[in-house]
């Protein structure tokens, strides 16, 4: 075991785990975040997806020792009141069917909106592929992407 | 006028009584809506029917509680049901709070999600208790203001004096209303006076997904709780002898590591599953458990042969040759006589793989096992059976065991079986202290309870005139073929006959999201496009001709399925589809399936972009009698067709020496955005039949109209699932 500083949503956490423990674990067992998501663990599904330094990244993947001095953002810190315009669209969709990917869903795509305030249906895809919805509410996620890239 | 009686004999289905901290508690029985006014007067009624298991709370602010107690999967009845009670209690949407109810033995004898079933076994329950808490409360104000009730008008929880100034809300008067008798029936409202049913009204939990709350089982979390995984054998057909136990509970974080055996004496249907012989490790953290998991070394021995997929093809395709049919057959005339007099006779086999359920939670399950008591926690679709199951295994009497529901991420069928809950019981016993399970997702996926692997054989003969006269349909399955004989095209024909036969294999198999008719729609409608083609008819003409034999002679008498309905959703689809317009390099196919109670017809449309099939549109009608939540409903019938289209196209799953060759996404492909269609379409047929369920029937009726599509246009017919091993890539030209 060791102890890392990390900072995830602009607060610094003071955390003991062993050196290769996925960030994922170490926000679920170790920070109570429990909103990202556990599907693969081989960073096939999205459902973990986090935000580092701005960038969509699987936090199966990443590895605590590596995520230290890192901006990390979960969904309980993508916006203060759930308001950010992704999960406003998601309301506003109707998105979730069971909800369990949709944090990973939202977290990828308020990075691709970061990066492409006008994504076509191509960046969309390309965005987003790596996020699977088993209830497949596909159709509904892009509608939302696209409202949201208006809000 | 509708009426609905609220007592039989003079036992009530109803209890009323004083809330905890104000108001009124309207308790109900959700199964006295499981049948009509006039079958209550001839039925006896069973004894659980009294059974109080629904609750809606008239607090004194006004709030009004409505406890959902059927689990939760993503179907949207935590939103849907509480509509139905909310209209008829006529209460404002927006001071409805809905709570998922915590299962409590001797109150939820009957919380169940599966077969598509929620809504409409509830229908009628949930409208009488609305009814009976709205007539209560109009009880109470006349009696207070010493009026009639005809005096009195009620809007939005509100209740007004139609001739003078007096205005009270039903928090106002919930208290009072407790000590009103309950009326012996209530008036139901006419379907054109509902408010809130018809509406579309967004999911309850919608704020707390997208903010990303504790709601699923994998949440959950205790003081002091432990961690577990397990680790069951690798292949079907092997079985645990032992482990190096005492190395992987010296390892960093672990706490024990033991065997745990789960066998049940007079196992239920919902047991039966898995492995019963488990290495169980115990931790404080996922990782360090997950660590360890990699370092055990068991030693398992061979029970039973190992199986391969090459041998179940073959198993297969014998039983199709030379299987006994095992049960659910139907002959109707001669069919044999009538392929020999048929002027063409078309035959053709279909077939598909194991898969896995997939819910992307992962199975988990929270116990707290004491000498005394076993408390459960955790995602389940059969809440009963679980709480059933850990009362045998830990020999403890059946009210000593609670079991309470969190949000599932996914259940698909998967959650209908209890051995995960089953297992964590097993593990807090041994231990003594409560403990969360955890499966990862290569447990689940290896872990069995699969959707079953079939290969089904259609022959069809037509006529000189082209009609069909004979038509049989033989199914094979390990462990069980599909069929239903009494389905379409039955009653349509005269020369009939559908037979079953069942395989053995020891892989465990289970409901997977409209069982079997998964596979039947995408099999019999592949057929009968085919059928048509050689008939030189269009493909939905093809069929309503049939529906018009089973409307006006219906060969038969058991035939499960009414075809005006049928036919309707047929001529919807067409006509909202514009089937008869032809667009250049547009290719369309159409499926039409009725399953679970509901009527579905669905046209798929694909383009080729460089060559490679992609899914633009689907067009999908529906008869499910009364729209409940028709956003809601909408959004159901969208994931059946992308789950439909999924599975079909890519998902398989195949072993070697009984080891599942895929055990996590990098194998095991699920329908991503890219392969999604790019618009899906839903219309509901307008009707005043009472609602029945949407969980399944969008789904099958998408593999037919899928396979259909894409033979226009690649020429090219499917006949075995994942559809995706037939797509050759073709070379873009120029």
């Amino acid at each position: 075991m060791a102890t890392f500083n990390l900072k995830i949503n602009n607060k610094t956490h003071t955390v003991e785990a062993d050196m290769d423990t996925p960030l994922l674990w170490v926000l679920r067992d170790k920070i109570n975040l429990v909103g990202t998501k556990f599907g693969c663990g081989i960073g096939q599904c999205g459902s973990c997806t986090v935000h580092v330094d701005g960038s969509a990244t699987r936090s199966c993947l990443l590895v605590v020792s590596q995520a230290e001095g890192m901006n990390i953002t979960t969904i309980e810190g993508l916006s203060e009141e759930g308001d950010h315009p992704v999960q406003k669209a998601w309301l506003k969709h109707d998105v979730p069917q069971c909800g369990y990917c949709q944090a990973g869903q939202i977290m990828s795509a308020a990075a691709l909106l970061e990066n492409h305030p006008n994504p076509s249906d191509e960046d969309i895809d390309v965005a987003m592929d790596g996020n699977i919805c088993r209830c497949g509410t596909y159709v509904r996620i892009k509608e939302a992407i696209k409202t949201a890239s208006k809000l | 006028m509708t009426k609905i009686k609220t007592q039989y004999n003079r036992r009530s289905f109803l209890k009323v009584s004083a809330a905890a901290g104000g108001g009124m508690l309207i308790g109900f029985s959700w199964l006295t809506g499981c049948t009509s006014d006039k079958k209550i007067e001839k039925l006896a009624i069973p004894n659980e029917w009294f059974d109080i298991n629904g609750y809606i709370k008239i607090g004194d602010t006004g709030m009004v509680t409505i406890y959902s107690p059927n689990p939760e999967i993503g179907q949207n009845i935590k939103t849907s049901m509480p509509m139905i009670v909310a209209d008829e209690l006529d209460v404002d949407w927006r001071n409805v709070v809905v709570e998922q109810a915590p299962l409590n033995t001797g109150f939820y004898q009957n919380q169940f999600a599966g077969g598509s079933l929620s809504i409409k076994l509830s229908w009628n329950a949930l409208r009488m208790a609305g009814a009976t808490g709205r007539r209560m409360l109009l009880e109470a104000v006349a009696k207070e203001w010493q009026v009639s009730i005809t005096d009195l008008s009620v809007s939005k929880g509100v209740i007004k004096e139609k001739n003078g100034d007096r205005v009270i809300t039903y928090g106002g008067i919930a208290s009072k209303a407790v000590g009103i008798e309950i009326p012996e029936e209530v008036k139901l409202k006419e379907i054109s006076d509902f408010k809130l049913i018809g509406t579309n009204i967004k999911n309850v939990d919608g704020k707390k997904i997208i903010t990303g709350e504790p709601l699923f089982g994998l949440d959950f979390k205790r003081e002091g709780m432990k961690l577990a995984m397990i680790e069951h054998p690798p292949a079907f057909g092997m079985k645990l002898k032992d482990f190096n136990q005492e190395e992987i509970k010296s390892l960093p974080g672990i706490t024990d590591a033991f065997i745990v055996d789960t066998t049940i004496e007079e196992p239920a249907w919902c047991d039966e599953k898995g492995f019963l012989q488990l290495i169980a490790i115990v931790g404080d953290s996922t990782w360090q458990l997950l660590k360890a998991k990699k370092a055990i070394n068991a030693n398992w021995e061979e029970v039973s042969t190992l199986e391969n997929s090459e041998s179940h093809l073959v198993s297969l395709d014998e039983a199709l040759i030379s299987g006994k049919a095992n049960k659910n057959s139907r002959v109707d005339g001669n069919p044999e006589a009538a392929f020999k007099k048929a002027k063409k006779v078309i035959e053709r086999s279909y077939s598909a793989p194991f898969m896995a359920h997939n819910t992307l939670e992962p199975m988990n399950f929270f116990a707290n096992v004491t000498d005394t008591s076993a408390e459960l926690i955790g995602p389940t679709q059969t809440p009963e059976a679980l709480e059933k199951s850990v009362s045998k295994l830990l020999n403890l009497p059946l009210e000593d065991v609670t079991v309470n529901m969190t949000r599932m991420g996914g259940g698909f069928g998967r959650r209908l079986y209890v051995h995960f809950g089953v297992e964590a019981a097993a593990i807090s016993k041994k231990i003594g202290a409560p403990v969360k399970l955890i499966y990862n997702r290569e447990d689940d996926m290896s872990q069995g309870t699969y959707r079953p692997a079939y290969k089904s054989t259609y022959k069809a003969g037509l006529d000189e005139n082209n009609n069909l006269i004979a038509f049989t349909v033989k199914g094979a399955g390990l462990p069980e073929g599909a069929v239903f004989p009494n389905r379409f095209p039955a009653g349509t024909v005269d020369n009939y006959s559908a037979e079953q036969i069942n395989v053995n294999t020891n892989i465990t198999t289970g409901a997977w999201r409209a069982p079997k008719s998964h596979f039947t729609a995408g099999a019999e409608q592949s057929f009968l496009d085919e059928v048509a083609e050689l008939a030189g008819k269009d493909p939905i003409d093809f069929r309503l001709e049939l529906f018009n034999r089973a409307i006006n002679n219906p060969v038969g008498e058991k035939n499960d399925y009414e075809p005006e309905r049928y036919a309707g959703v047929l001529k919807l689809v067409k006509e909202k589809s514009n089937w008869d317009e032809k667009k250049p390099g547009v290719y369309r196919g159409v499926a039409a399936y009725f399953c679970h109670s509901s009527y579905v017809a669905e046209v798929v449309d694909i383009v080729l972009v460089n060559g490679q099939p992609k899914i633009t549109n689907v067009c999908c009608a529906v008869d499910c009698g009364i729209v409940v939540n028709p956003n809601g409903a909408k959004h159901m019938i969208q994931g059946g067709v992308i789950d439909g289209i999924g599975h079909a196209m890519y998902s398989q799953l195949t072993f070697d020496k009984g080891v599942p060759n895929q055990m996590n996404f990098n194998t095991y492909q699920l329908i991503k955005h890219s392969q999604a269609p790019e618009n899906i379409d839903v219309y509901f047929i307008k009707n005043e039949i009472a609602p029945t369920g949407l969980g399944e029937p969008g789904l099958p009726p998408a593999v037919g109209a899928l396979a259909n599509a894409l033979y226009k246009a690649t020429g090219k017919r499917f006949y075995k699932q994942p559809f995706v091993n037939g797509i050759v890539s073709r070379k873009v030209v120029g």
